[in-house]
């Protein structure tokens, strides 16, 4: 069904659908409105046999999600920023036992300074967590992604994290084709959990694992994450068979280039900000001009094989990204250069986006006019830097720091 | 002043015989039984081979607890474990001492794990499972604190226990917010002025929980395992947030014979410095009366921690101490009267 709706909304009536048992919630901007959402729907009894859980703090709402995943529930929660942070401990730990939870992330920066606005930074905070990430780009992929999240979490027995870009997509209203619940539950079978407290069966969850055993759980984790990599295209392709959109899979190409002539340039980003990237690159493209674009819609596992496919044949890609690791740069980019390791295709760095700064049609222009200068393997540039403020700062640092030396 | 939710009320649950007998642990020599810990049959939750030190009272606590709530719930029970000794000494991969399903995440999140696991039997229509969460002191009454109160506060069904030694003891004898004055820790070393830890204001979690107006709250001590027993059984006739507290000896942090774990809890009981009760609704309603046939003095004297307490100059700390066990007995009522 087709309706006009705020992004947070659209996510919380596609959870719905998915019939959580549990959703623990804890509110925290850009994400509030998603869990406001379910909560309207568990309380009006639109979702039944659904517990809402409004907790203390996100550490709680994450640890009531692996209390009620490892008794038996489909269960969901939603955190951005500080929040991820907080319960960073308990994300860890829910993919640690192999516990399938969906959870949202409005993806915002992390403080200090405080930020509300969207970047990166929250997701790639808990990158090694052992959750799989996967990003979206608009509304409908934000729908459609959380009900192939699901799936996939419970199939592999790990739990799957959905990005999308805070305000940007959380809080746009957008027109969005709703699936029906009947769609739903064709893909989306009852839950059944591979091991589960109970009484009838008792089992210990969460032993002391010591140097003997550990690595080998580790790998064992690595294992499931691979599998992913199999799962997720043949879930999004039984997705696109049901519901008769393709909601992307490990990476997605957009543009076609005729056969065994491939794009010069090409951008590789994730999240939303292809969208504005899409229109320019269109444009350059009907000028005549080489380039294409990449999304990875699949962050962890990292699709290393599926990107070098996308990529291969290009001179350069260009990795645009909304991270940044101070003292070494972009943190996606190092993904897609060790991807690309050996292929002799040039990875160049460029970070934009850093708490909330638009990247505009002029951003990306300067982002490709700068190929040729951009140095090859190290170093990043930053876009819409503002070089005045900068030089300004340093130089009061250096009047301070210079003297301590 | 009343709790906001009163769904669940407290059923009558008796307290029988906790006096007599105290003085024999889990016998099962006798030819009747007279509590669940001297009877044969008894679910032993706990199992041997588990690698608790020797004398440890969390171990024969957590044992006496467990077993008692797996009798009361006919074995639909499910157990949440904070980290900490009693995770640690028990479960080690690919062992495990338990006998109920079970589950450890985290050190501060037992309460909010337990949460989840009861909204999701609730929701799966599985009411008769219950939930206990268990944690040391640490994990409990420190960093377990934000969502141990939000657990009360949503009044889940839950029975909380936490074992008090008194110290972070897994990690080496570290100080807690349930560390008492003048002990003893690796970091409140007995040097320097005022030797050992500092007197703070004390940190009554029983009465935190008090102060949410949950349906039950209790204190107990591994010394009358009885009173533990019928208090537990009481907590899991009620429906709702429980807390119990239980005192528990630790050998290893406290410095005391491996032997003597029920008799230090003994001497702690009876000079009044761990006053057991019961409170419904924010509202104390039992008190169990002493008869402070032992000293202050003579409860620090057999522990090492504290040691220098009876060194000359800090006669004072004796005295601080005295003065918290005068104070317990007076606001609780808790000797009997003659």
């Amino acid at each position: 069904m087709l309706k006009q709706i705020d992004g947070s909304y659209a996510v919380g009536e596609a959870v719905a659908l998915c019939r959580p048992q549990v959703v623990s919630c804890y509110p925290i901007t850009p994400q509030t409105h998603i869990v406001e959402s379910l909560g309207k729907l568990v309380k009006s009894g639109e979702l039944a046999d659904c517990s809402f859980m409004n907790m203390e703090s996100e550490f709680g709402a994450m640890s009531a999600c692996i209390g009620s995943s490892a008794a038996g529930s489909r269960t969901y929660t939603a955190t951005s920023s500080q929040g991820m942070l907080f319960m960073s401990e308990a994300v860890y730990n829910a993919s640690g036992m192999g516990l399938p939870i969906v959870m949202t992330v409005g993806n915002r920066a992390v403080g200090s300074p405080i930020n509300i606005w969207n970047d990166h930074s929250d997701a790639m905070s808990v990158r090694d967590a052992g959750w799989i990430q996967l990003f979206v780009e608009n509304n409908q992929q934000a729908i459609d992604v959380h009900i192939q999240a699901f799936r996939l979490a419970e199939s592999l027995g790990l739990p799957v994290m959905v990005n999308m870009d805070g305000f940007i997509l959380t809080h746009a209203y957008v027109r969005v084709d709703m699936p029906e619940q009947e769609q739903v539950d064709k893909f989306l079978p009852v839950f059944k959990p591979f091991q589960k407290l109970d009484p009838q069966s008792p089992i210990t969850m969460g032993a002391l694992v010591g140097p003997e055993a550990f690595t080998e759980v580790r790998m064992l984790a690595h294992s499931r994450m691979e599998r992913a990599l199999e799962l997720i295209p043949a879930q999004a392709e039984e997705f696109a068979n049901i519901f008769g959109r393709n909601a992307g899979g490990l990476v997605q190409k957009h543009y076609d280039d005729e056969t065994g002539v491939e794009a010069e340039t090409v951008l590789v980003t994730m999240g939303s900000v292809i969208g504005t990237a899409k229109e320019v690159i269109t444009e350059m493209r009907e000028m005549g001009e080489s380039v294409n674009a990449v999304t990875l819609r699949t962050y962890r596992p990292f699709p290393a094989q599926a990107l070098r496919e996308a990529v291969i044949g290009a001179k350069r890609v260009v990795v645009l990204e909304k991270s940044f690791t101070p003292g070494m740069g972009g943190i996606v980019y190092q993904d897609v250069l060790a991807a690309l390791n050996g292929t002799g295709i040039e990875v160049q760095s460029v970070i934009a986006g850093l708490g909330g700064r638009p990247v505009t049609r002029k951003s990306i222009r300067t982002l490709f006019a700068g190929c040729d200068e951009r140095s090859n393997g190290h170093g990043f540039e930053v876009l819409d830097l503002d070089n005045t403020t900068m030089d300004r700062e340093l130089a009061r640092e250096a009047s301070v720091l210079d003297r301590i030396i | 002043m009343q709790s906001q939710i009163l769904h669940f009320p407290a059923k009558e649950a008796m307290i029988i015989g906790q006096q007599t007998g105290d003085r024999t642990i889990s016998n099962r020599l006798a030819d009747t039984a007279d509590s669940l810990q001297g009877a044969a049959e008894r679910s032993n939750a706990l199992d041997s081979g588990h690698r608790a030190c020797q004398g440890c009272g969390e171990a024969l606590g957590a044992r006496h607890a467990i077993d008692t709530a797996l009798d009361t719930t006919d074995g639909e029970l499910v157990v949440v474990n904070a980290t900490g000794c009693l995770e640690v000494f028990s479960t080690p991969y690919p062992q495990s001492a338990w006998r109920t399903p079970w589950i450890h995440s985290l050190f501060g999140n037992a309460a909010a794990v337990a949460s989840g696991v009861a909204q999701s039997f609730r929701i799966q229509g599985k009411e008769n499972v219950r939930v206990i969460a268990q944690g040391g002191d640490g994990g409990t009454t420190d960093i377990g604190m934000g969502c141990l109160s939000g657990m009360f506060e949503r009044n889940e069904d839950v029975l909380y226990i936490c074992y008090n030694n008194e110290a972070y003891m897994n990690t080496g004898v570290q100080r807690s917010s349930q560390t008492p004055g003048a002990a003893r820790t690796a970091t409140t070393m007995p040097v320097g002025e005022h030797p050992g830890n500092r007197f703070g204001t004390g940190k009554s979690v029983p009465k935190i929980a008090m102060a949410h107006g949950i349906p039950y709250v209790a204190t107990a001590n591994i010394a009358n395992p009885r009173d533990l027993e019928a208090k537990v059984r009481k907590a899991m006739s009620i429906r709702g947030a429980r807390y119990i507290e239980v005192f528990v000896p630790c050998p290893l942090g406290w410095g005391t014979a491996s032997c003597d774990t029920i008799k230090v809890a003994r001497q702690a009981l009876n000079c009044g410095l761990t006053p057991l009760y019961e409170a419904e609704y924010g509202e104390i309603t039992a008190v169990n009366k002493i008869a402070p046939s032992e000293t202050v003095g003579a409860y620090l004297k057999s522990q090492r921690r504290f040691a220098h307490v009876f060194k000359r100059g800090n006669e004072h700390q004796l005295e601080a101490i005295q003065a918290i066990a005068d104070a317990n007995i007076r606001a609780f009522d808790l000797v009997e009267s003659k």
